[in-house]
């Protein structure tokens, strides 16, 4: 890729925060390096990824709301983990991760283990209790 | 305290933290090199190995591996350390910032909260360097970030202690000798070598320039076989593995050109320049791959046509990179 060539595009998710290098060659075929704001195909790419955790968190928050789920289930989903993941964090097995996923069994989990599930999201047992928050959510 | 401590970019984050590092000691080594002695091209695809039910494909060695193998070919002695809590980890860094060693770490991306959000999954093997504290929060140089940065305690320790797979357990290294004099020719032949003899001549045909090539016949009958929206989604995994934050361009086949031409330069030789601008000119037709790639999964079509001329993209690129690394080992071989 010619130097001139590297992408400079405006509609990027970098926030102003990031401008990666690329190697790129100069007019005899010589490396040098050059700064990339951000390059479209990328960007749809990583668009896409977070489409569908987006729509995972949606999903769970809608399952919490009928009380289909508890609380762990969406926060689980909003820091983007899986269960094996949330099980080593927890220090525990994945089965009862799932079980605590059903609003039968959160509602009898310890306050010692409620505090590790919100260490690991990093919020406050109230707010992982807190259904009303989880509605306001969906509005912000 | 703060460490006196030059921080330069670098497109790659395991590159560029040894770039960083062994100035600081006084080595001078431009990322491409370290990338290309380290032999960290390859290529992966594991269909039977899933991440979030997509499988893995990859243009470079596993983590770590750069390392080790510039290491060892250069000569360097490194000093490595794991924990079992975060307490003991976070001491130990502290003791060694106070006797003035930047220190190396791996980290997980999803609490470096410098990185702009849209980057931070749960990538638990980005390397780092902290060189200081400054009113309770720790100098970081990201080699992936222009600048260098700080971050706080907490999230630092977060991210040194996050769990899933790897897990980085406080993992930090740093170098404890470095040579006076080493043999920089036989390193980067040794570095050709291993290279292209994994690119061409493993007997698996998921590695290398063959995997390349099963992935183009496996990419073409993604539509039928996943249907639409599946498709779509692996295309973009394939792009984000190729182009996204850490490759400096086309799954790292710009820096190892890079190598190329700078090692042609350090040795005199005339034949790796030729081989660069072969995989300068090879590494452009994976970018156009990611273009073609970015513009069908814009438009949310998975038609089969489009997919069987990706599919051709990419094993014509397999088929490139065989010659040029087959003609790399013959090189690598008479020397």
């Amino acid at each position: 890729m010619n130097q001139d060539n590297v992408p400079q595009d405006k509609e990027n998710l970098n926030e102003g925060k990031l401008a990666k290098l690329y190697y790129a060659t100069d007019e005899n075929g010589h490396y040098v390096k050059v700064n990339s704001v951000g390059w479209e195909p990328e960007t749809v790419a990583m668009q896409q990824a977070w489409e569908i955790v987006d729509k995972d968190v949606e999903e769970a928050r809608k399952k919490v709301m009928q009380g289909k789920a508890s609380p762990v289930l969406y926060f689980m989903k909003k820091n983007i983990m899986t269960v094996p993941m949330l099980a080593r964090y927890i220090g525990t097995i994945g089965l009862r991760v799932r079980l605590h996923m059903l609003p039968f069994f959160f509602a009898r989990l310890s306050r010692k283990t409620k505090e590790k599930y919100a260490f690991t999201f990093r919020i406050t047992v109230e707010e992982l209790i807190d259904q009303e928050r989880l509605k306001q959510h969906h509005e912000n | 305290m703060k460490i006196d401590f030059i921080h330069k970019q670098s497109a790659h984050c395991e590159s560029g933290v040894i770039s960083n590092l062994l100035r600081f000691h006084g080595l001078k080594f431009d990322e491409p090199m370290i990338f290309g002695i380290g032999s960290g091209l390859f290529f992966t695809y594991l269909p039977f190995v899933r991440l979030n039910g997509i499988p893995v494909a990859s243009y470079r060695v596993w983590p770590g591996h750069i390392f080790k193998r510039f290491a060892k070919r250069i000569g360097i002695k490194i000093e490595r350390q794991k924990f079992s809590t975060p307490q003991a980890a976070m001491l130990e860094l502290d003791r060694m910032l106070e006797k003035g060693q930047p220190v190396g770490m791996l980290t997980s991306v999803f609490y470096l909260d410098y990185l702009p959000a849209a980057y931070r999954f749960h990538f638990n093997a980005h390397n780092i360097i902290v060189f200081g504290k400054e009113n309770g929060r720790y100098l970081v140089s990201d080699p992936v970030m222009e600048q260098a940065t700080d971050i706080s305690a907490e999230n630092l320790t977060r991210a040194r202690f996050a769990k899933g797979i790897p897990e980085p357990s406080g993992r930090m290294y740093y170098p404890k000798n470095v040579p006076d004099n080493f043999d920089l020719e036989k390193a980067i032949w040794a570095g050709i070598r291993q290279t292209s003899d994994d690119m061409t001549r493993i007997p698996v045909p998921l590695v290398g320039t063959k995997g390349m090539h099963y992935l183009s016949t496996r990419l073409r009958k993604w539509p039928e076989r996943l249907g639409n929206r599946k498709a779509i989604l692996w295309l973009g995994n394939l792009i984000r593995m190729q182009e996204e934050i850490g490759t400096g361009g086309a799954g790292f086949r710009f820096i190892y050109a890079a190598f190329l031409d700078q090692a042609s330069a350090a040795l005199k030789n005339e034949d790796l320049f030729a081989a660069s601008r072969k995989l300068t000119k090879s590494g452009d037709q994976l970018r156009d791959f990611a273009y073609y790639a970015g513009r069908v999964c814009k438009d949310r079509k998975s038609d089969t046509k489009s997919f069987a001329e990706l599919a051709d993209m990419l094993d014509q690129c397999a088929q490139e990179e065989r010659r040029i690394f087959s003609e790399l080992y013959a090189l690598s071989k008479s020397k």
